[in-house]
């Protein structure tokens, strides 16, 4: 999870956020003005300042918001002055966009607002579809408009040249005012909500900003996205009636409250149409009572009415936007706000703090607790967070638990802390877990404020308090921790405090008709905040205000405002979710005292043994276990068993045909092997018809371990060398996911043993990772690279790494970035295991949570005919009408599930627009017939068409990596070092996943994941980029040129300027690796390219060479060593795609090498060899021409 | 109810581990930095026993000329090799946090705190002379006479391979006892105490008094160490730990002897102070 905010606003409109990983509020102290409404979205905030006015405060990145002009200057040719501006009458301006319809002269661009700056002057692009133009930039062409070239011939009558200026975004982390429309408006505005970003990807960074104003009016912003982070204007989205508060989720739902308490949902909301077409009703929940707050998510909507509770809508989807019922929750709250994942924020009627919903998850869309969210804000007293840190990680040094550090160091916080104020540090709302549903008469239940225990461990607990001595527990609880509550009423008395009575005296001091749903009045506040001691005159105003004198009142007795007051809340920023570890709530020593009360009072009422000292000793012995043994299961036992067997039944994908899965019993033999390594054999006994066989592997043979994608099963692959040879392994598939893990685990550490490979990855290592995501690391030996005869690439070794991505990429100093499929960076943080590697295979420090969403896609598919247009019968012939992308297995929405039971849905079928050949606006792509090229639009001549639809699952597992927010990457590329070198700071390049290159800076072997980045400008986006042993830097551009960046040195890590790069003829690149000095290139058609020529003079090199073809990748390490991932290679009983390949005969001399040595495959999507820079032994041998014996037995690649 | 039989404390006492962690005293020379090494080691068992992998591991970083007896120590005190492990770590690390820090050494061997343990048959020596000691106590030697030495075998090995099956097979007979007599002649126990000079506390003491009342952990220690008990209205200030557990004073002491004993026999019982904090 990337580190993300919390924000909020007290009720003194001071704005603080709170970061996903921190302990303390942070007050904005930029915002100059008070605050009354904030609404945050991942990349910005938006407010409402107490003038009204909205501002905005866009996250600063290393990423400038950069934004491209461009106009066209125009030429034509006369006999007379040869090309000059002299245009004919019909012709296009001289400067225009580039149709030619709209004049543009250089001064008619302006900058949007005084947020913006221009970056340089205008110039010329000397760029055409990745050739470069002469040096003027000009294009020809016989007419306008017509297809222009870059050469100019007898008949080119016309010229244009595009003239380019950059201008930036500089308001970043501050609250930058949105300037007021022309057409000023009718009134200022009272509420904002952003949301929308799940609609479309397109434009990036897309967001939907809904606003009301003071008179109830409803507006809309204007085109807001990531280049016009402010948007552009705003426009009347009038409702059917005055509008209070407007909530918009991240996708497509935006709910209203109207003054008289009703609730409005907007229809029709889509990609073509964020701001939907209609509004349709919605009762509140209860009849008699108001809404006064509304809050939606993707899936759900929370409100809140009048009376303060709580309610959950039931049934919310994209289909049915209004849901079905009203659902009543526990609590009482004053606005609700939902977050990214769904997930809940709310401020406590009672007390005013801001609450987060435990237990949201997609499966239990209305969690199952509130809890406070307990964490002091910037320059208040601290609650020693850093003790509490250190004691943790003492304290949990060898554990496996998820950490849930003890926030509040007890004994601290019993000296110092004054009684009051413990009480607010946890608050849970007992066992009311359980829905309720919506009373239809809500008179049958009187507003009675529910019996709540101030401090409470967990709902059970405090049920037992409240349920065993009600009154007893108020006095009781209240010598060790007084409720705020009761301590801050001055003119009750002798009342009992926790009855129903008081409360309500208080609430209810506005009335029913009071216009609570205006939130904040923040002057009113501040009067009061100046005013110390007006309690009488405040509390007749409204309940705010009430709630305003009780914190006064608190400041007469502590001093300090120690109880923040909240008045908003937004996490539509915050990225958290059920799985997320916050440091946000802690717990007392009054909660461990109520436990402890509560166990012996427990023990004293059970029925009395007769052998109470029995149960004693088993309990104890039983305590014992879990204290003594339950965190440190994976320690090595002391007494090792000298054989030792573990069996199983599993499923074996048999050898002969048909294939097919057959049950097996599996066993693993250990024993101590020579040296004192642990070895072992594996067997797999079967019946053949009848008769009783067994197959068996020796640990010491096999040569990796493989999870393999399979939707239904949980299968992996055992290979040895000569499996790998035979493109066969062994299959075989337990019966769950923890079987499954159980046994990776096991053999993957028998296999380790018996190799004596233990610990962390060394700084040489090679790393791959399969098209499933899975991590693999190979430790070479000098002999890898050794001539002529190298360590055969099929008896590699290969142990998994715990964690999951789609490319990694190391040096020899031991750095190593990854990527993953959700483009979320990380770095390696030198452990290794996670994942389902426990105990001995795993480190334990530096293990940490890593999760990874990618899409699935599915084809529906229609055919046209004359009666009913299209529709989705189609011909016998045809394919399904749900297909995956070949169109031969079917695949339904419904029975489509992730690729793997690891993963698990976190959005639901839509319609995918990004599909390459473009998509009609229902997401369609049109054909002649089914299989053929599909375009985007609809032509008489297609009969047929399709549209994708994607749906996103999530995995969450762990690994030796921690992200390294916030910029999503597509490419790395990591400096590869000779073997002794020293290099202080590490290149390091990247590509962002819209294309911006990034240089980062920082990167040392103390400070692997650097510090920031720094923006490489370029003018088109880059898709692939490595940095060679000298620091050359090479990329390749989207059109599929390369280019190569000059004058990078240490003192200039990002280089002056870009040289372009042709790629080979009618080839469009799309990758490169760059070794010590060569450079090596794959493009679209699977050919790897040699860049001939390149000198230390000229280190763009002069032509490209074809060295293979059928290469999916290529990875060239500081030896120059090329290795590659071949697309296919046939075997002796099978054919592997995506196999690890290594060049053979590569020298100095001669560093294309000569021929291919295949390793492990198939299914492998990335390998990375710049790890390795260990010189092979030099041997010198009589003739170095004779054929290389490996390489003669070898076949060759398939044909792609 | 559905208590859970009898036998299966006999399981958890043996299956008993305490997670440790052996760093190398830095006071030794050695050629590399040596990484902690850590293990489940059997509460049941003894250090000499138990820690071959320990020792090899250390090896690993030191020349063999720096390398004496190997002994333990935990925070400043040299950890006994005859006493079971589980009373070492309740005696001087319970109420501490896990895994325990033991300290390991190669020189300066405590002469005057520790017996030298050149070999396990010591070990083995030592604990065939603690079951011996305790068969004279509670049946006066008869059964473990009756033994052969393939029986004594069984006991040791059953021990050092952490072989349950193996050991209680023979060590059942050890537990045996004429049912009128109501439990064994005396009960062999030790009571260790960390504020003494004394070893231990071992007297004799029978199981059921002249009344024919059952003896409980509360009598033994009334008549040990009545210092160990807590009167009343006074603050508890002793633990009374066996296998790192508090039994209730009520317990029948037969009935602990029975399945709280050490596989050499012996109720091994600590008595240390309550923790502070």
């Amino acid at each position: 999870m990337p580190v993300t905010l919390l924000w909020a606003v007290d009720v003194y409109g001071r704005v603080y956020s709170l970061s996903t990983v921190g302990q303390q509020w942070e007050h904005c102290r930029n915002a100059h003005l008070e605050f009354k409404r904030v609404t945050a979205a991942q990349q910005c905030c938006w407010g409402i300042a107490c003038d009204n006015s909205i501002y905005l405060n866009v996250h600063a990145s290393d990423l400038p918001i950069r934004y491209q002009e461009d106009t066209y200057e125009n030429q034509r040719w006369n006999p007379v002055d040869g090309f000059s501006e002299r245009l004919l009458p019909s012709d296009r301006w001289q400067w225009s966009d580039i149709t030619g319809l709209q004049h543009q002269p250089m001064a008619s661009f302006q900058l949007p607002s005084s947020s913006w700056e221009w970056e340089g002057d205008w110039f010329v692009d000397e760029n055409l579809d990745g050739e470069p133009t002469e040096k003027e930039g000009w294009t020809y062409a016989m007419d306008f408009p017509a297809t222009y070239t870059k050469d100019k011939k007898w008949n080119s009558c016309v010229r244009r040249r595009r003239w380019l200026r950059y201008r930036r975004y500089k308001d970043m982390d501050t609250w930058a005012k949105i300037p007021s429309q022309q057409t000023a408006l009718p009134d200022p505005f009272s509420d904002i909500s952003c949301g929308g970003w799940e609609i479309s990807e397109e434009p990036r960074g897309r967001l939907s900003l809904w606003a009301v104003s003071l008179q109830g009016k409803v507006w809309f912003r204007e085109d807001i996205s990531h280049h016009n982070p402010e948007g552009s204007s705003w426009v009347e989205v009038p409702p059917p009636g005055e509008v209070v508060q407007i909530s918009c989720g991240p996708g497509d739902l935006v709910w209203a409250v109207l003054w008289e308490g009703h609730l409005i949902v907007r229809e029709g909301i889509s990609r073509d149409c964020p701001r939907g077409t209609s509004w349709a009703g919605v009762e509140s929940p209860s009849p008699e009572v108001g809404t006064i707050h509304v809050a939606v998510g993707v899936n759900v909507v929370w409100a809140v009415t009048k009376d303060n509770k709580v309610w959950f809508r039931r049934g919310v989807n994209s289909h049915n936007p209004c849901g079905s019922g009203w659902i009543n929750m526990v609590g009482e709250m004053i606005m609700i706000n939902v977050g990214l994942n769904d997930q809940v924020w709310a401020i406590s009627f009672e007390d005013r703090l801001v609450y987060f919903r435990q237990g949201v998850t997609s499966s239990e869309l209305s969690g199952k607790t509130w809890k406070a969210i307990s964490v002091p804000r910037d320059g208040e007293r601290s609650h020693s967070s850093a003790s509490a840190n250190s004691q943790h990680s003492a304290g949990c040094f060898f554990s496996g638990e998820v950490r849930v550090p003890s926030v509040v160091s007890d004994a601290e916080l019993d000296l110092e802390h004054p009684p009051g104020d413990v009480a607010i540090s946890s608050v849970t709302f007992p066992g009311l877990d359980s829905f309720v549903d919506a009373p239809t008469n809500s008179s049958s239940q009187p507003c009675v404020k529910p019996n709540i225990p101030k401090v409470t461990s967990d709902s059970f607990i405090s049920e037992l308090v409240s349920d065993r001595k009600p009154a007893k527990t108020s006095g009781g609880v209240e010598s060790a921790s007084p409720a705020v509550l009761e301590e801050v009423i001055p003119d009750e008395g002798e009342a009992d405090v926790l009855s129903s009575n008081s409360t309500v005296t208080i609430t209810g001091s506005g009335g029913p008709s009071d216009p609570q749903w205006s939130n904040v009045d923040l002057e009113e506040a501040q009067i009061q905040y100046g005013q110390t001691g007006a309690v009488a005159d405040s509390v007749d105003s409204c309940s705010l205000s009430s709630l305003a004198t009780y914190s006064l009142a608190m400041e007469d007795q502590y001093g300090v405002d120690e109880h923040p007051l909240w008045a908003w809340v937004s996490g539509g920023g915050c990225s958290v979710d059920s799985h997320s570890q916050l440091n946000w709530f802690s717990y007392s020593l009054n909660t461990s005292a109520v436990l402890q009360s509560v166990q012996s009072l427990s023990l004293s009422v059970s029925p009395a043994q007769t052998a109470a000292w029995r149960k004693q000793i088993f309990e104890q012995l039983s305590e014992r276990s879990k204290r003594e043994m339950d965190n440190f299961r994976h320690y090595e036992q002391a007494i090792e068993q000298s054989v030792w067997v573990k069996k199983g039944a599993m499923q074996w994908w048999r050898d002969w045909k048909p294939h097919k899965w057959m049950d097996v019993h599996f066993a693993l033999e250990q024993f101590s092997g020579a040296e004192g390594h642990k070895d072992g054999i594996l067997f797999i006994y079967y019946n053949y018809y009848e008769e009783k066989k067994y197959l068996h592997a020796f640990i010491n043979e096999v040569t990796i371990l493989v999870p393999v994608l399979n939707d239904s099963k949980h299968t992996f692959a055992i290979y040895t060398p000569e499996r790998t040879k035979q493109r066969w392994p062994i299959r075989v598939a337990a019966g769950t996911e923890l079987e499954m893990h159980d046994w990776l685990a096991l053999l993957s550490v028998s296999c380790c043993d018996s190799r004596g490979i233990h610990g962390s990855p060394s700084k040489q290592a090679i790393w791959s990772i399969t098209c499933k995501g899975d991590i693999f690391v190979s430790e070479p030996s000098s002999a890898l690279e050794a001539m002529p005869y190298p360590t055969p690439c099929d008896q590699m070794f290969w142990r998994q790494v715990g964690g999951h991505l789609r490319l990694v990429e190391c040096n020899s100093l031991g750095i190593v970035w990854g990527i993953g499929f959700d483009h979320t960076a990380w770095v390696h943080t030198g452990g290794y295991g996670g994942g389902f590697f426990q105990g001995l295979a795993s480190s334990t420090d530096n293990i940490y949570t890593q999760t990874d969403v990618k899409s699935v896609y599915i084809y529906e598919n229609q055919r046209w005919n004359p009666v009913t247009g299209y529709t989705n019968r189609g011909l016998p012939t045809d394919r399904y009408m749900w297909s995956d992308a070949s169109g031969l297995r079917e695949c339904t929405k419904t029975g489509t599930k992730p690729p793997s039971p690891q993963w698990t849905w976190v959005s639901d079928w839509a319609v995918d627009y990004s599909v390459s050949g473009g998509t009609d606006r229902e997401g369609w792509q049109y054909a002649a017939d089914f299989p053929a090229s599909y375009h985007g639009f609809k032509t008489i001549k297609d009969f047929v068409r399709r549209r994708r639809w994607a749906r996103k699952c999530k995995l969450t597992t762990t690994g030796p990596w921690r992200e390294i927010p916030p910029i999503p990457l597509s490419d790395v590329t990591i400096l590869p070092c000779a073997a002794q070198s020293s290099v202080d700071t590490v290149p390091v390049w990247a590509i962002s996943n819209k294309g911006d290159v990034l240089c980062r800076l920082g990167v040392t072997l103390l400070t692997p994941a650097g510090t920031s980045w720094l923006h490489v400008g370029t003018d088109q986006p880059f898709k692939s980029i490595s940095v060679g042993a000298a620091s050359q830097v090479w990329g390749v551009a989207r059109d599929g040129s390369a280019f190569y960046r000059g004058s990078v040195s240490g003192p200039n890590p990002a280089g002056d300027c870009w040289y372009h790069i042709p790629s080979p003829a009618k080839q469009k690149l799309k990758q490169v690796s760059v070794g010590m000095t060569s450079v090596y290139t794959v493009d679209e058609n699977g050919n790897l390219w040699y860049r001939q020529g390149v000198t230390p003079s000229y280190p763009q090199g002069s032509s490209w060479e074809h060295i293979s073809n059928n290469v999916r990748k290529v990875s060239v390490g500081p030896l120059d060593q090329v290795w590659i991932i071949a697309d296919k290679v046939q075997g002796s009983h099978s054919l592997s795609c995506g196999t690890v390949c290594h060049r053979l005969g590569v020298q100095p001399m001669e560093p294309k090498g000569q021929s291919w040595d295949y390793g492990i495959g198939g299914g492998w999507d990335h390998i990375t060899v710049r790890g390795n820079s260990m010189e092979p032994p030099r041997i010198c041998l009589p003739s170095m021409t004779e054929p290389l014996p490996r390489a003669a037995h070898t076949p060759p690649p398939a044909a792609p | 109810s559905t208590m859970a039989d009898d036998k299966d404390v006999l399981r958890d006492v043996w299956f008993g581990r305490i997670p440790t962690c052996f760093t190398l005293n830095p006071d030794e020379v050695t050629e590399r930095e040596a990484e902690a090494y850590y293990l489940l080691l059997p509460r049941v068992s003894y250090l000499p026993v138990v820690t071959d992998k320990v020792k090899k591991h250390f090896l690993k970083v030191m020349r063999a000329e720096d390398v004496e007896e190997m002994w333990f120590e935990y925070e400043g005190t040299p950890l006994k090799w005859h006493y079971p492990i589980g009373v070492l770590f309740d005696l001087h690390a319970s109420n501490t946090v896990l895994p325990w820090n033991i300290t390991v050494h190669f020189k300066n061997f405590p002469d005057q705190d520790l017996l030298h343990c050149p070999s396990n048959s010591i070990v083995e020596a030592h604990f065939m002379s603690s079951i011996k000691e305790a068969d004279a106590l509670k049946h006066k030697s008869q059964v473990v006479n009756d033994m052969q030495k393939k029986d004594h075998k069984q006991l040791w090995m059953g021990l050092q391979n952490d072989k349950f099956d193996q050991f209680w097979a023979m060590n059942r007979k050890l537990m045996e006892y004429p049912t009128e007599d109501g439990g064994f002649r005396y009960i062999p126990f030790r009571i260790y105490q960390t504020l003494s000079d004394r070893p231990f506390i071992q007297k004799l003491f029978r199981p059921v008094s002249p009344d024919c009342n059952a003896h409980t952990l509360g009598d033994l220690l009334k008549e040990m160490y009545p210092d160990a008990l807590t009167n009343d209205g006074e603050q508890k200030r002793y633990q009374v730990l066996i296998h790192g557990i508090e039994p209730l004073l009520e317990t029948p002491l037969q009935w602990l002897s029975e399945h709280l004993s050490h596989p050499d026999n012996f109720l091994h019982i600590c008595v240390v102070p309550v923790p502070t904090d």
